[in-house]
């Protein structure tokens, strides 16, 4: 695997053009979908994808998300951490 | 895999989310490895018409149907895959065409791009023209290349899956550099599985473990090059490995094939196994065929498992392996797959493997896979 890509505050990830974000009621969550594969995500998951637009800004995406996780005081480093790792897996780009 | 707590497993919860629609056996290949059953001509007058395919695919979505492949066969052979596919998107069904390539003109490709289609695989044999012609029976290297390359221009997605075999697979590293040339997104170098016409011609094909060791380097160190770029997946023959493949993640599960005729399989090899039937979506329900159907329910959960599997603390990996492989293998469909180390049979693989390694491999002919190369007359009656 190639070197870990460290997402900054003012990169904008989008989601690759390969894999489709959308909501399934069969499951009763958002699942990503791509070339033979489906990933069901959870619901942080499923916010921040939603956010990978290309548009939005990492900080904006962690602004956004810490209104809606309030519990979680610790959710801006989860958010970077998940933009890293799914960078890694190739879901997205910076 | 919840390993970092971003992702949820999907394990379908009963639900069929891979449907295969195998919209006809027809081909104008002749591969010696093909899958599709040896008997394949005896399919073409009872293929579903382009209504029942469109209830199949309402169906599958009601029950949860989230992947859907359109398989054969050559599903191009169907002047009706187009419609398909926008009814299948129409849906909401994630759309992967699976083809040789052969029939997928200029024209119908955009066509395709128009109604929604979202992934191409396209299957290549070799870097190689006259090696690729030979081994599928048809002049079709140039044919493929281009229509790869067409399919990238295109702008699809695109995996490129490449058959291994003993006769190919030296040759990884020219695949992988065709392949980059190309810009495919995702390469599967996979080797074959020994069913229908691949059984048949098993001791031609199977490579030995040290092309395998070679080839494993090569994909490797490909990797390294690559990068994000181009995914690469190697997957080697069951054959070589101490445990079974966690076939089709359990029989009923996830998995729902649509042969041809309509006949409902749990996998496209199913009709191998002597005595089960195989009721069709002409006569009944997919719901019934896929929650009550005796066929789907035959080898699902573990109730069906023999000993080593019964007790075996990797049943819940593995499944207890390939039905088809145990019945082909052993003739008792409910016997652990052979190419488990645990298995009393597993000596029928060594042989296999044994057969390899033999100096003086006097080579034999392979029989292509077309109408009249054999006989199935005098096997069992299904």
């Amino acid at each position: 695997m190639s070197e870990h890509f460290h997402f900054q505050p003012e990169d904008r990830p989008r989601l690759d053009s390969k894999f489709l974000l959308r909501w399934e009621k069969s499951q009763d969550a958002y699942v990503l979908l791509y070339p033979e594969g489906v990933i069901k995500l959870n619901t942080t998951a499923a916010e921040i994808l939603k956010r990978c637009t290309g548009e939005a800004t990492a900080a904006n995406i962690a602004t956004e998300l810490k209104t809606l996780f309030v519990y979680n005081a610790d959710i801006e480093n989860s958010i970077y951490k998940f933009l890293e790792i799914t960078h890694g897996k190739g879901w997205i780009r910076s | 895999m919840a390993k970092d707590g971003f992702e949820v497993s999907l394990d379908g919860q009963g639900k069929p989310m891979w449907l295969v629609l195998e919209l006809t056996y027809r081909c104008p290949l002749k591969c010696v490895w093909c899958n599709n059953p040896l008997d394949f001509d005896q399919y073409g007058k009872k293929e579903l018409s382009t209504e029942e395919w469109k209830r199949v695919l309402r169906e599958g979505r009601e029950l949860g149907a989230l992947q859907l492949g359109f398989s054969g066969g050559e599903p191009m052979l169907r002047d009706d895959i187009e419609e398909l596919v926008a009814e299948a998107e129409r849906l909401g069904y994630y759309t992967n065409l699976i083809t040789s390539g052969v029939g997928l003109t200029p024209e119908r490709l955009k066509a395709l791009k128009q109604v929604g289609l979202k992934q191409i695989q396209l299957s290549l044999q070799s870097a190689n023209r006259d090696l690729t012609d030979e081994l599928v029976g048809a002049r079709v290297h140039d044919l493929k290349v281009e229509v790869a390359r067409m399919i990238k221009a295109e702008g699809f997605p695109m995996v490129l899956n490449v058959p291994i075999f003993r006769q190919n697979i030296d040759q990884v590293d020219e695949i992988l550099a065709l392949a980059e040339d190309i810009g495919v997104d995702y390469l599967e170098l996979a080797n074959i599985q020994y069913y229908n016409w691949a059984l048949l011609n098993r001791d031609e094909l199977l490579p030995t473990r040290e092309q395998i060791e070679l080839a494993e380097a090569a994909v490797n160190a490909a990797r390294q090059r690559t990068g994000q770029k181009m995914t690469i997946y190697f997957v080697i023959p069951d054959y070589y490995e101490t445990r079974p493949k966690a076939c089709m993640n359990g029989w009923g599960t996830i998995h729902l094939t649509i042969a041809p005729d309509g006949a409902a399989l749990p996998c496209q090899e199913v009709r191998v196994i002597e005595g089960l039937e195989f009721p069709t979506v002409r006569e009944h329900s997919l719901d019934w065929l896929w929650n009550d159907s005796p066929l789907f329910k035959k080898f699902r959960g573990d109730e069906w498992m023999k000993e080593p599997c019964r007790t075996c603390d990797e049943k819940e990996k593995d499944f207890g392996g390939c039905r088809c492989q145990a019945f082909l293998l052993t003739g008792d469909a409910t016997n652990t797959d052979p190419a488990c180390a645990k298995s009393p049979h597993h000596h029928v693989i060594e042989m296999a493997i044994s057969k390899t390694r033999q100096k003086h491999h006097e080579p034999r002919p392979l029989v292509r896979r077309q109408i009249g190369a054999v006989t199935t007359m005098f096997m069992a009656q299904k």
